[in-house]
């Protein structure tokens, strides 16, 4: 209210009053004072109350103690008067809801109206005002307003159907609200149609297996003919609306896209995005060779290409598009790359994002005018944005083999400029051209080497010391070099340590004479001086085989790497897909599914892109779909078990040094056999250099286990997932990003990040590579779920009820899930002298809402002495009540002779549902969503399964094993399980070799669950 | 869909919140205050995802607009929103000020309910807003008239109400183009285009069928191909057609039309609006030419040099002609010597600001400066921002040229040749880049 005071001072009221003085009114005891000038006889001082109640109300005041006195305006002819009120009653009503009742009787009148204006205006209000008792008043008028002779009325009703249906979803089913808004696609009034489309939509979105807004060719129709007549904001949600609808084939997907071109040149941008969502939707299911699809691409690219004069934050939403648009269908935009050149007034934001754009239209054709560009805003004065260009200069080079000199030479340009993030961004970026273009450029080094003092950023240190190391031979001074580096070796940071290590050896394998004191130094600093097991291990690792067989340490450490592919930060082609159906809203600006932002059961539905039909070509990308339900794919589980056993072995020290020599065993599959098993092996350890470095270095011992986010996973799909809240470090897209393993991963083998990272065709890389490179990321998940699914976890019966407590009878019993139904598995026994009939059965309302679906079938009379085994079934739709503990259910059983209560605690595991297995990108975005507090840690102590064991008697249960990786010995699984209320659990199993005790971390949005949750886990592994 | 509308002054505090769903709390108000405005850094997005709430955001002046929601909303449509209720409260009020939204709180209040329901924005139209929504108060409507209200809202043509008389039917077009233009320092083009927008002020009683008619290329040649006759017409007239990238129309041209015959016909608003906006890349006429030519002295002298030549007929003149050439931060001083105009340092800026009120069709001119530099310790190289130009001139840069405008009314007795017709070009400067 500061403000309002200030403006008060210095504002003399002239001749005309204005409105801000309402702001004005901070004194003490000023609600008295509004109290007694809204009981005021005078109209205008009423007027003049309530608006300084609302201006009150706006700057965050709590006038909710003049409730009854503003109520009582309401009954006005005014309607400026009116419209005040009604607004503070949708603020306050929910807090007053008895007083609020007092408003019924006016908006039950003025629904009734003789002007449309205030009737509408009257179901409007009703509908935002959230309290039951006036909800009930609401359906009567509603539902004349939904029939009333004025489209503005109707227009008006069709959006309240959405307000109530989010305030109360079951009584607008009960009262056939659906049906009459299904009705409206037809009115005759094209803002009905548009808003009951919208209205429809929505409830559809909580009901995702219901056919309510049932599109078939009729009703599409319908809506293509509003969709010319209705306004520009009608027109979004009938093209949001088409664009769920699949066609059935492709002639009338074509129709159904030649009716909505036309919108592409509408002013409206958001008009524009949605038509272009339907298109790109539908095209996929065009056949190639069609006339009308070359047609359709070429209309694509003018509309797009407009959308960049709109204003900035408007370009900012199509750039994030154009970037899902240029990956999913490059040749749209091929031509236009000029439309991306940054503007030196541009903001920051779409700088950055043109720049993302340009890389990925980069081609031979027009390299030299990017690249002219590029060193241009190399110069300029944003940091990021500077850092980006500079990326983004390497990335030219990676993609456009003809245009590599070119780059390297702008880059060594830049380094002279001597400007200290330029030359640490360009030597990255010099880095990975030197693995794209081995033995090409080697002569920069010299300049590169006289800038290693002003390296402080250990992504540059890093690549510099591998430079180093690779070229060691090269380099006269390499070991001086590396020592200077040593000196303060425990104040770098991991990366940093690794890459000197890993340097450092091979410097002692290519000059073996001179460095033998270096290297016993580094590996002495990295196994004996360094807490970081990373770090550790890998120097043991080396050591031995140093010490065991040179000759295999060299084959290891300066094998052949592959090379790094030119697309780096694709997004995953599934996600693309996703996002391509969700062009135009925030899912395309954030690249992320919706589920990953959207909170309950909104958006948590994937969409698809249609399958081609026709022609019966294949679509582009495979369905991960199919491969997500059900069984694990059987991609080759037999081979990483045996590595991790290895590996396991190896890192216990016991075992006799793996051999080299030999033939390799021809099964395998593999090139070298021992040895390349242990090459895979290693590198599926050091998955974990994957980390990008945003992510702190872990700093966990296996002994003393903590809290870890599957962090590593993240690596190729990091750009997708990046968090924008923090919009202070916008996602970086460069190559660089990801090369980190590089450093390692080449070293030994493969480079799991830059080489198999995306799924999407490594063409680049050797097939053969892919087998043992797979102990990486990219064919991690493939191994989900191995082994055969096992039955689920039975507790044994326990006695519920004992027979004295209930006049002779005993209750015994369990619960399971057999084929997806929960089952109460029961054993009566009459302890009792007489005969006991009539049974039944009734729950307490329970947390998960369990409920008996059937009567308890005991037909014959339960004579003394005879037991009688019964099974019920189980919904989980009956009425929910939290209870203490979670998963305890209070049960009462009838029979002839009495009622009896007991409670029992039932396994929640039965209420895993077999759909429960995760898609892998959406568990990363919610394993990273779902905040750290929520995570609780367990051990479960004394088990001695390994980790397919484990993995397959827990799928049993409906936990799901969606990955599995593999470090220093230590398995991790990756699980999920979805609860029958649609509760996610995500978890992290870690089991390692010989230890019996496993740690369990849980994430979850309801972290009450967690308890119950490790209690099942408990008792399906030890059972 | 929108959650919430909030407006904010420049420190943060609320002027206007609107909550539309349950799901936005008042602690949203602040979330955005604390991370956005209050924020220390420059804006990175102006969508921001704080807590599971994506604000989006829009400034006019030192007004904040933020939209929140919690939901995968159409963010394009967001965004269109935001421009709409700023132009829709602009129309009422005029420039949106912390005073102008004060003293019109309630008003604004009042049109956030009208077209927002729900968080679905409805029609947002000023022409048909403003016969129902008034600060007067609503005026005792009969029956008939609350009708027409509500069918114009909800109607078909929602721009133009029905009952609408002059005496004098007039309409003005203006042809509004701005050029935009990167070059290199060596005088090649980097980028151009034109960026133009048809603007339509109508006098038109009743309810006129309009069609309009411009040089397009590809109707031209679609006509040419019908005869003899249209091809000696245009050998004649010496007309050229210009290829049109693509254009956008305001919501009343029939866009169907439009795709399948390339004509565009609409019923326009009353009064003054945007008929369409276009876009094109090819033959533009660069109306001026920008030379650059800097030396750097040692470390401590700038020697700079601009020609500027004008391109287009002598007997045309561009007016408001001004050159900006940016000076290094470290400039202690500037003496500049110019042909024609005045010529300025201007250490608030960084930059020396050149201005000529008229040139002619044709000439050439030239500035040069010498730049006194501070010497410093900053490695940083100077980035050299580009020399940038502002004009106007009285054509079309793309070479668009209005060939009719036709007005039917057939239940009124005016016809076309009644119409009093005027057409004006004007071309500006957009963004008008030399590097140097």
């Amino acid at each position: 209210m500061e403000w309002a005071n200030q403006l008060c001072e210095n504002r003399q009221f002239g001749s005309k009053m204005t409105d801000s003085k309402y702001f004005t009114t901070t004194k003490k005891g000023e609600i008295f004072e509004l109290k007694a000038e809204l009981n005021s006889d005078k109209k205008e001082k009423k007027k003049e109350a309530v608006k300084k109640v609302i201006a009150s109300m706006t700057v965050g005041k709590d006038v909710s103690a003049l409730f009854p006195d503003v109520v009582n305006c309401m009954q006005t002819d005014n309607l400026e008067l009116k419209k005040l009120v009604y607004l503070y009653l949708m603020n306050y009503a929910k807090s007053q809801p008895d007083m609020a009742i007092m408003a019924v009787n006016t908006f039950v009148k003025d629904c009734e109206d003789a002007n449309p204006l205030i009737r509408a205006l009257a179901v409007r209000t009703m509908g935002c005002i959230r309290v039951d008792k006036i909800t009930e008043y609401l359906c009567e008028p509603l539902r004349k307003c939904l029939k009333d002779e004025d489209p503005y009325v109707r227009k008006t009703a069709a959006v309240c159907v959405a307000k109530l249906h989010d305030i109360n979803a079951q009584l607008v089913e009960d009262q056939g609200f659906l049906d009459t808004l299904k009705d409206l696609i037809s009115d005759s009034n094209p803002m009905v149609v548009a808003n009951a489309v919208a209205a429809l939509s929505e409830i559809a979105e909580s009901h995702p297996n219901s056919n309510l807004l049932d599109l078939n060719p009729q009703s599409i129709n319908k809506l293509l003919t509003a969709l010319n007549e209705c306004t520009e904001w009608g027109q979004i949600f009938i093209l949001d609306c088409l664009a769920n609808y699949t066609p059935r084939d492709d002639r009338e997907s074509q129709s159904i896209c030649e009716r909505v071109t036309p919108r592409l040149s509408h002013a409206n941008s958001a008009v524009v995005l949605s038509a272009v969502k339907v298109l790109m939707k539908f095209m996929e299911m065009l056949p190639k060779d069609l006339d009308y699809y070359s047609t359709l691409l070429k209309k694509l690219a003018p509309p797009l290409v407009t959308l960049l004069s709109a204003e900035p934050e408007l370009q900012y939403v199509a750039l994030r598009n154009i970037n899902l648009i240029v990956q999913k269908r490059p040749e749209i935009l091929k031509h236009e790359m000029k439309v991306f050149f940054v503007k030196y007034n541009d903001p920051i934001y779409v700088k950055l994002e043109k720049l993302d754009i340009m890389i990925r239209l980069a081609s031979q054709a027009n390299i030299a005018q990017v690249l002219a560009e590029l060193k241009e805003y190399a110069t300029e004065v944003d940091v990021d944005f500077v850092r980006k260009a500079v990326r983004a200069i390497g990335r030219c080079a990676i993609k456009v083999e003809q245009s590599a000199e070119r780059c390297v030479s702008t880059l060594l340009d830049l380094i002279q400029t001597k400007v200290n993030y330029v030359v640490q961004e360009a030597i990255v970026v010099i880095k990975d051209i030197f693995r794209k273009y081995p033995n090409k450029y080697e002569s920069v080094i010299a300049t590169l080497c006289e800038n290693l003092d002003s390296l402080d950023e250990p992504e540059a240190r890093a690549a510099m010391i591998w430079i180093v190391g690779e070229y060691a031979e090269r380099i006269d001074n390499a070991d001086e070099l590396l020592e200077s580096f040593l000196e303060g070796f425990h104040d770098e940071s991991t990366q940093v340590q690794l890459q000197l290590l890993t340097a450092i050896v091979k410097l002692f394998l290519k000059k073996p004479t001179e460095t033998q004191e270096l290297v016993q130094q580094v590996l002495s600093l990295a196994t004996q001086d360094s807490d970081n097991p990373d770090l550790r291990d890998r120097g043991y690792i080396y050591w031995r085989l140093l010490s065991t067989d040179p000759v295999a340490a060299k084959e290891v450490v300066l094998a052949e790497k592959p090379l790094i592919s030119e697309e780096t930060d694709l997004i995953e082609p599934t996600l693309l897909e996703e996002l391509i159906c969700h062009i135009g809203t925030l899912a395309s600006v954030y690249h992320k599914p919706p589920s990953a932002f959207v909170e309950g059961s909104r958006g948590v539905m994937h969409k698809r892109l249609p399958a081609r039909t026709g022609s019966g070509e294949s679509t582009e990308s495979p369905d991960v779909g199919t491969a997500a339900g059900g069984s694990a794919p059987e991609a080759a589980p037999s081979i990483i078990p045996s590595q991790g056993d290895l590996l396991g072995d190896l890192l216990n020290l016991d075992m006799a040094p793996p051999t080299t020599s030999g033939p390799p065993p021809p099964t395998t599959g593999m090139q070298m056999g021992g040895m390349d098993l242990l090459g895979g092996g290693l590198d599926s350890l050091m998955g974990d250099e994957s980390e990008p470095p945003h992510v702190p270095p872990r700093t966990d011992t296996p002994r003393s286990p903590s809290p870890q986010p599957p962090s590593p996973v993240y690596t190729h799909t990091d750009y997708t997932y990046t968090d924008y809240s923090h919009t202070d470090s916008p996602p970086d897209h460069s190559p660089t990003e990801h090369s980190p393993p590089a450093e390692l991963g080449g070293d030994i083998g493969g480079s799991p990040a830059m080489g198999a990272g995306f799924g999407a065709a490594p063409a680049v890389m050797p097939a053969s590579l892919n087998a043992p490179v797979g102990g990486g990321l990219g064919d991690l998940f493939d191994l989900g779920g191995v082994g055969m699914p096992m039955g689920a976890y039975i507790p044994p019966k326990i006695v519920w009820l004992p027979a004295m407590k209930a006049k002779g009878l005993e209750i015994s019993g369990t619960f399971a899930r057999r084929a997806g139904v929960i089952q109460m598995e029961l054993i009566l026994t009459n302890k009792a002298m007489s005969v006991m009939t009539d049974f039944a059965i009734q729950f307490n309302r329970n947390s998960f809402g369990l409920a008996p679906a059937g009567p308890l079938q005991v037909l014959t009379p339960l004579g003394p002495n005879q037991t009688i085994e019964v099974s019920l079934p189980l919904s989980t739709v009956g009425p929910v009540m939290k209870m203490d503990p979670l998963n305890n259910l209070q049960v009462a059983v009838k029979n002839n002779i009495d009622v009896f209560y007991f409670s029992c605690q039932y396994p929640i595991s039965m209420l895993f549902v077999e759909d429960g297995k995760m898609e892998r990108q959406v568990f990363l975005a919610t394993w990273k969503d779902i905040p750290n507090d929520n995570e609780s840690q367990f051990q479960i102590k004394d088990c001695h399964l390994n980790s397919d064991a484990a993995s397959s008697k827990l799928q049993g249960s409906n936990i799901f094993t969606i990955a599995k990786r593999t470090v220093e010995g230590q398995d991790m699984l990756y699980m999920s399980i979805k609860l029958s209320n649609g509760i996610w659990v995500l978890a992290e199993l870690r089991v390692q070799a010989g230890n019996p005790n496993y740690t369990i971390s849980l994430k979850c949005r309801a972290p009450e669950v967690s308890q119950c949750v490790f209690q099942c886990y408990e008792a399906v592994l030890k059972n | 869909m929108i959650g919430g509308l909030f407006i904010y002054n420049h420190k943060g505090e609320v002027l206007i919140s609107r909550v539309y769903r349950d799901d936005i709390g008042r602690n949203a108000v602040d979330a955005f205050r604390v991370n956005v405005i209050h924020a220390r850094q420059q804006v990175r997005s102006p969508v921001t995802n704080i807590a599971r709430t994506s604000f989006f955001h829009v400034k006019r002046s030192n007004i904040w607009l933020a939209a929140v929601t919690k939901q995968n909303v159409n963010a394009a449509m967001v965004f269109e929103f935001l421009y709409k209720m700023c132009d829709v409260m602009a129309s009422y009020f005029g420039k949106i000020s912390e005073e102008n939204i004060k003293n019109n709180f309630v008003l604004i209040y009042e049109l956030l309910d009208e077209i927002l329901d729900f968080g679905y924005p409805q029609n947002s139209e000023t022409g048909s807003l403003k016969t129902f929504i008034t600060q007067q108060g609503i005026k005792g409507q009969t029956k008939e008239e609350q009708s027409q209200i509500t069918s114009q809202v909800t109607g078909q043509i929602g721009w133009r109400r029905e009952g609408i008389k002059y005496r004098r039917n007039e309409l003005f077009l203006d042809v509004l183009e701005s050029v935009n233009l990167l070059m290199s320092p060596q005088g090649q083009v980097l980028s151009a285009h034109v960026s133009g927008r048809v603007v339509m002020k109508s006098y038109l009683s009743g309810m006129p069928e309009c069609k309009f008619g411009m040089n397009d290329k590809i109707i031209i040649d679609k006509a040419g191909k019908g005869g003899v006759t249209n091809e000696a017409g245009k050998s004649t007239s010496g007309k050229q057609s210009i290829a049109i990238d693509d254009c956008t129309f305001n919501q009343c041209v029939r866009l169907s039309k439009f795709d399948s015959e390339r004509s565009i016909s609409f019923i326009p608003p009353d009064g003054e609006y945007e008929l369409m906006r276009y876009r094109t890349t090819k033959d533009i006429i660069l109306p001026f030419r920008v030379i650059p030519l800097v030396r750097e002295v040692g470390r401590t002298k700038l020697e700079v040099k601009v020609v500027i030549k004008s391109n287009f007929k002598p007997s045309l003149l561009a007016q408001k002609i001004e050159v900006r050439i940016p000076t290094p931060l470290n400039t202690s001083g500037v003496q500049v010597i110019c042909m024609k105009g005045k010529a300025k340092y201007k250490a608030s800026e960084n930059a020396i600001v050149w201005k000529i009120k008229r040139m002619a069709g044709m000439k050439e001119s030239q500035i040069s400066a010498e730049i006194e530099l501070l010497p410093t310790n900053d490695k940083k190289k100077w980035a050299r921002p580009p020399i940038s130009m502002n004009f106007e001139v009285p054509f079309a840069p793309s070479g668009l040229k209005v060939r009719y405008l036709k007005v039917f009314e057939s239940k009124l007795n005016y016809s076309d040749h009644d119409v009093i017709k005027w057409v004006r070009y004007i071309g500006r400067s957009g963004i008008y880049e030399t590097r140097c």
